[in-house]
């Protein structure tokens, strides 16, 4: 059998380190801490998944490792940020620009508003490429058809003439995964890939983006609000609430197991197929805290947890191991049994 | 697209109808006619009725109207009360004049307002930024006539510099002649700069928070191709309109500049025929510059569709 990635993880370096990352943002009517001291770290050839609901923080995140977050309103602070050895913190604004799109790259959620609509498909894939690879001329344009034609669109020569708005969301997600792994990154980041389109064809855009990342050996990480997204195309997943990692584990543990009330919670608002018809889909009351307007004292989410005590408003829990591999921020973690 | 600028072209032809109905009772609203004048500058009084008749001015107004109409759709424009000249020919003489003096203040507006405007947009909420909203205000908000009377008069106190009197003709010195345009130009172009250079700092703001902005910031783009490439051609496709509402302003600004820097272009040939109720003259311009402004705003309708490859015709 081959090895997995998480039996992998072992000996391999993390390719991404993030340690203790924080971002603030100082706005006209206030401060906010979008991302409070989150650690993971990013194996070569793995797949990470991220979920949350929105606000909390997942985008902002993997923004900060890409150094895309605007700075001013933005601060981000970290231990450490390493990728593939270098320093993401200090490194120059050109030695950004030449991670970004080359070693690391992204996919947004909206395709409708990521492309550029007055200019060509080709135009905009050519670009990146061109200044990466420095390909020209026709080895430049047979990468971008090979590119196209990789990720499924058919008759790629033609589609680099047009624009965006004469394609359809699926084709332009397809086309923005294909612009992100034109360089040959070592990881792709996808932010909500699929939250913007159509049921029927996310799937299809999930599975896209597993299997061309196993195939060119590229670690990805998979944002999403969904938990149910993540489920057959992750090898782990940290789960983020108000701007902190609650629980982190690999996947089939964390869909066996899983220890925080708040996954447990996302876990049951995944609509199932062999749900019974005409009951309603669960979803969590309440809703994450304004980072924005409240003060978060203890747990963060024990306004809206069924299992909150006395002492988790007193004192915020700390994300500890609870089984190998399985972090959990949580003060029941232990005698937090799934229900429903 | 073909389509579409026939169906423009066609538009043109009630628009003209109108125009040419309005300048014509409104010319003939201002009290006196060329014939009155006449006698009173030069005093022969007892040919008035014959000097109507002449000129036609005897008719009854629909009947001349119908004259006027039927010959300027077979392009003849009639000719000068005063110089017995056709119309078509003097405006025709003076034309190049104006299209230089407006092209020229085009340019200005141009090279200062877009780039100013993206500078300022870049540096938002800097220094650098709020002298140039200053200076925009202020733009918008000086006359061009007032600016044009004080650059005579204080140029001419301070600097020794005065307003030539003698045009030098294009053909003579093409240089010296252009030069003779420049003040003007940059008087005329100061608010329309400032309004394009408000607009595109607008636009820029707007645009620079997009997605795809950031699409191009991830592929690794250095800032200033993420700007020139990115951000220009989207913010400037509402700049565009605002050009095109401009036009008017413009040829009505060369009107002004012509009769303060003494120039002798189409401008200064209207308001001449104004104050001699050349009745010909003010209608042939007025329809020229109507058709002008007309056709200009159809360029620059098209151009939307370069700009914009969601726009088509
Ligand atoms: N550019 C920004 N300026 C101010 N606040 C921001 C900015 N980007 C994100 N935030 C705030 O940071 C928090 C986390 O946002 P985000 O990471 O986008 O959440 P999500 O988990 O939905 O991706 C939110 O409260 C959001 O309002
Ligand atoms: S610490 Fe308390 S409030 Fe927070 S999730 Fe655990 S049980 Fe709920
Ligand atoms: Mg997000």
């Amino acid at each position: 059998m081959m090895p997995t990635p998480m039996q992998n993880q072992q000996q391999a370096k993390p390719i991404l380190e993030v340690h203790g990352l924080i971002v603030r943002f100082t706005l006209r009517d206030g401060a906010l801490i979008a991302v409070r001291n989150v650690s993971f770290d990013l194996f070569p050839g793995e797949s990470l998944g991220v979920v949350g609901e929105s606000g909390c923080g997942k985008s902002v995140t993997f923004l900060s490792v890409m150094r895309l977050i605007p700075t001013p309103p933005g601060k981000i602070d970290a231990v450490k940020m390493r990728f593939s050895g270098m320093d993401l913190l200090d490194a120059s604004k050109r030695q950004m620009r030449r991670i970004r799109g080359n070693r690391i790259s992204m996919v947004f959620q909206d395709p409708m508003s990521s492309l550029n609509p007055v200019l060509t498909i080709g135009r905009q894939m050519r670009e990146g490429i061109q200044l990466h690879l420095g390909l020209s001329g026709r080895s430049l344009d047979d990468r971008c058809i090979e590119l196209l034609d990789k990720v499924g669109i058919s008759a790629p020569e033609m589609r680099l003439k047009s624009y965006p708005h004469q394609l359809s969301g699926g084709i332009r997600q397809r086309v923005m995964i294909a612009m992100a792994l034109s360089c040959n990154p070592s990881i792709l980041l996808a932010d909500e890939p699929t939250t913007a389109l159509d049921v029927t064809i996310q799937d299809q855009i999930l599975r896209l983006i597993r299997d061309l990342t196993r195939d060119l050996g590229t670690a990805s990480v998979l944002i999403t609000h969904n938990l149910g997204a993540v489920a057959g195309t992750t090898d782990r997943i940290m789960v983020m609430y108000a701007g902190r990692i609650v629980e982190k584990a690999p996947t089939p543990l964390l869909f066996k197991d899983p220890r925080h009330p708040y996954t447990q919670g996302l876990l049951r608002s995944i609509p199932r197929v062999d749900q019974p018809a005409g009951r309603r889909l669960y979803s969590i009351s309440g809703a994450p805290p304004d980072l924005l307007r409240e003060t978060i004292q203890g747990c963060a989410f024990a306004p809206r947890c069924p299992l909150a005590e006395e002492q988790c408003v007193a004192q915020a829990p700390s994300l500890e191991p609870f089984a190998p591999e399985h972090l959990v921020s949580c003060w029941k973690a232990a005698d937090a049994h799934q229900h429903g | 697209m073909k389509r579409y600028i026939t169906r423009r072209l066609l538009l043109l032809l009630p628009t003209l109808l109108l125009v040419s109905f309005l300048v014509f009772c409104i010319v003939r609203i201002i009290p006196g006619d060329a014939v009155t004048l006449m006698v009173a500058e030069m005093g022969f009084a007892d040919d008035e009725a014959e000097l109507r008749a002449v000129l036609g001015l005897d008719q009854s107004l629909p009947r001349q109207y119908w004259n006027y109409m039927r010959n300027a759709l077979r392009g003849d424009l009639g000719t000068s009360l005063w110089s017995g000249q056709p119309v078509l020919e003097e405006i025709t003489r003076r034309l190049p004049l104006t299209f230089r003096l407006a092209l020229m203040a085009l340019f200005w507006t141009l090279l200062t307002g877009i780039p100013l405007g993206v500078l300022s947009a870049l540096k938002q909420d800097t220094w650098l930024d709020y002298l140039l909203r200053s200076v925009s205000v202020g733009g918008l908000s000086i006359p061009s006539f007032w600016l044009a009377t004080l650059l005579v008069v204080f140029g001419a106190i301070w600097f020794r510099w005065v307003p030539p009197i003698d045009f030098i003709p294009f053909g003579e010195d093409p240089l010296a002649s252009l030069g003779q345009l420049v003040v003007p130009s940059l008087v005329l172009s100061v608010a329309l700069s400032a309004s394009i250079m408000r607009m595109t700092r607008t636009m820029m703001l707007e645009v620079m928070r997009e997605d795809y902005i950031r699409t191009a910031r991830a592929k690794g783009l250095s800032e200033w191709v993420v700007v020139i490439r990115h951000a220009l051609a989207n913010s400037l496709i509402p700049v565009l309109s605002i050009m095109g509402i401009q036009m008017a302003f413009l040829v009505g600004g060369t009107v002004i500049m012509e009769s303060i820097f003494v120039l002798p272009g189409m401008g200064k040939y209207l308001l001449d025929a104004i104050t001699w109720r050349d009745y010909p003259v003010i209608q042939g311009i007025n329809l020229f510059i109507c058709t002008l402004i007309i056709c200009i705003n159809l360029v620059i309708d098209l151009l939307y569709g370069v700009l914009d490859p969601r726009i088509r015709y």
